[in-house]
């Protein structure tokens, strides 16, 4: 049952390392999004600092909802999901690797990439580091939750666009969360509860979301 | 059977609606609310729910069943809705510190219960739908998205319609104005991945998923968006403690959500009809129907 588990990760990761001009797109969308506010909103560094949270969060958000497409359409497409649908193996755990893939590939990144953006955006060190630690607690409940729009949609008529109806209303929690998280260190609060709160979705998610998924997948492939 | 079982909530219904006008005083107001909704749901429960439910439901024999419960719960929608009307405008007393404009509140409180039950509503059939697997809970289902996105939308409208006099503005980002706009984006959601699966009972189960989901969601987006934000005045009926607005307020407001209740299920049951004929057309009994001209 692991030894399935980590194939499905390793061969995902694989796949991703082989196609990385797709992984940079996702992280290059993230980057233009939020160089994007910046000139639309003017230079000012009060502003800039005021707006980053919640900026730089809906802009994980975007980055997070346009790479789902990515999550399932090519095994879709080639058949490999439907083996893994017949396979023995609990359909749950090969989708909680194909997620935990799909994460590492375009949700750690993103993270890893936040400081340098905040520091555009002139945020204190600590909220930097608050930014860093809310993605990291919120990201993973992102791919976990747009998995199961992503199965929604697999096959459906404009699912490009039909993802984002179904996926962003979902993840409002965590963009409230997260941007909190980072406000409240900002003013000086503690953003604790924010980050715990966010850790708690993310949990919540792990347990539920593979087991949506793999329903959504068995509906969506019959 | 179905028939006395219905017969019998009609008449429960009215007279709870009935005694709601002539025994005014909040000591019996709960004892009306209680009857009202009996009779409503003896109504629903005598063909509706049983033939749902239990597996005999066919959209055959539920065709002509919904075709003649929908007059019965027009009327009382219109019925309930005039007398509410009538409450809310004429004997409502002007609000002290409100003044008139107050009176939206009678189109727009009922509205937003209804835009949170119907997703229930509709969250439940869906679920029904994909557990037991029956055509039919599954179709109540897609009848029941338009109505309660359409009730959605009212409450938004009604309510920054109040607020421009009230609060000076139409529209405030507190926490409960917002989670009505994402719970339309929920049902957006629901319709739009509905209309994009071609096959309708695939679109049947994915959608029922959604609605699970949805559900499963809803309190966290709700917590969230409370936490996020809150300058809305405190809610405006407390369930357990006596009303803090006058009794003939109370009770036009519950009226109204009767009325809207009536007029949801007549509405959703003549959507249902038009997805039974839509989705059986190659089916004898709707060819039947063509051939004989009948509506």
């Amino acid at each position: 049952m692991n030894s399935a588990w980590l194939t499905v990760l390793k061969r995902d990761l694989l796949q991703a390392y082989r196609r990385r001009s797709d992984v940079a797109t996702t992280l290059f969308f993230f980057v233009i999004v939020s160089s994007l506010f910046p000139l639309g909103i003017g230079s000012d560094s009060a502003i800039l600092s005021k707006i980053a949270p919640g900026v730089l969060w809906v802009a994980a958000l975007l980055a997070g909802m346009i790479s789902l497409s990515r999550l399932f359409a090519t095994d879709f497409a080639d058949g490999t999901l439907e083996q893994m649908l017949l396979s023995p193996q609990p359909l749950f755990l090969l989708v909680t690797a194909k997620i935990l893939a799909h994460w590492l590939v375009c949700g750690l990144p993103v993270v890893l990439l936040a400081p340098v953006i905040g520091l555009q955006y002139a945020l204190p060190n600590n909220a930097i580091l608050i930014l860093v630690i809310s993605l990291l607690l919120g990201t993973p409940a992102l791919s976990l939750i747009g998995a199961i729009g992503a199965a929604l949609t697999l096959g459906a008529r404009g699912s490009g666009l039909l993802v984002a109806l179904l996926v962003l209303p979902l993840y409002i929690p965590v963009l409230i969360f997260g941007a909190l998280a980072v406000s409240a260190s900002q003013s000086g609060m503690s953003p604790q509860a924010h980050l715990s709160l966010l850790g708690a979705i993310s949990l919540l998610a792990v347990v539920l979301a593979p087991l949506a998924t793999a329903a959504a997948l068995r509906i969506s492939i019959e | 059977m179905k028939k006395i079982i219905f017969a019998l909530g009609f008449v429960i219904a009215i007279a709870g609606a009935g005694l709601m006008l002539f025994v005014h005083g909040a000591k019996y107001l709960s004892v009306n609310i209680a009857l009202v909704m009996l009779g409503a749901a003896l109504m629903r429960q005598s063909a509706y729910f049983a033939d749902t439910l239990f597996h005999n439901a066919s959209p055959q024999t539920f065709y002509p069943t919904a075709g003649k419960m929908i007059p019965w719960f027009a009327w009382l929608a219109v019925i309930m809705a005039a007398y509410g009307l009538y409450i809310s405008f004429a004997i409502a007393p002007t609000d002290f510190q409100q003044g008139e404009a107050y009176r939206i509140i009678f189109v727009h409180v009922p509205a937003a219960w209804m835009s949170m039950v119907i997703y229930l509503a509709m969250a439940f059939w869906a679920a029904v739908g994909l557990a037991l697997n029956s055509r039919l809970s599954a179709m109540m289902a897609q009848a029941l998205a338009p109505t309660g996105a359409i009730f959605t939308f009212l409450a938004l409208v009604t309510g920054s319609l109040w607020g421009k006099p009230m609060w000076g503005t139409y529209w405030v980002w507190d926490a409960r104005l917002t989670s009505e706009l994402i719970l339309l984006f929920l049902y957006l959601g629901f319709i739009a991945l509905q209309a994009s699966i071609d096959d309708p009972r695939k679109a049947d189960r994915a959608g029922a998923l959604l609605a699970i989901v949805g559900t499963v969601m809803v309190p966290i987006i709700y917590g969230s968006v409370k936490w996020w934000n809150t300058l809305h005045q405190g809610s405006s009926i407390n369930m357990g403690a006596a009303p803090k607005m006058a009794s003939t307020m109370f009770e036009a407001m519950i009226l109204m959500a009767l009325a809207f209740w009536m007029y949801t299920i007549a509405v959703a049951l003549m959507r249902v009809r038009c997805i039974m004929l839509e989705r059986e057309r190659h089916a004898n009994w709707v060819k039947s129907i063509g051939s004989e001209g009948k509506p």
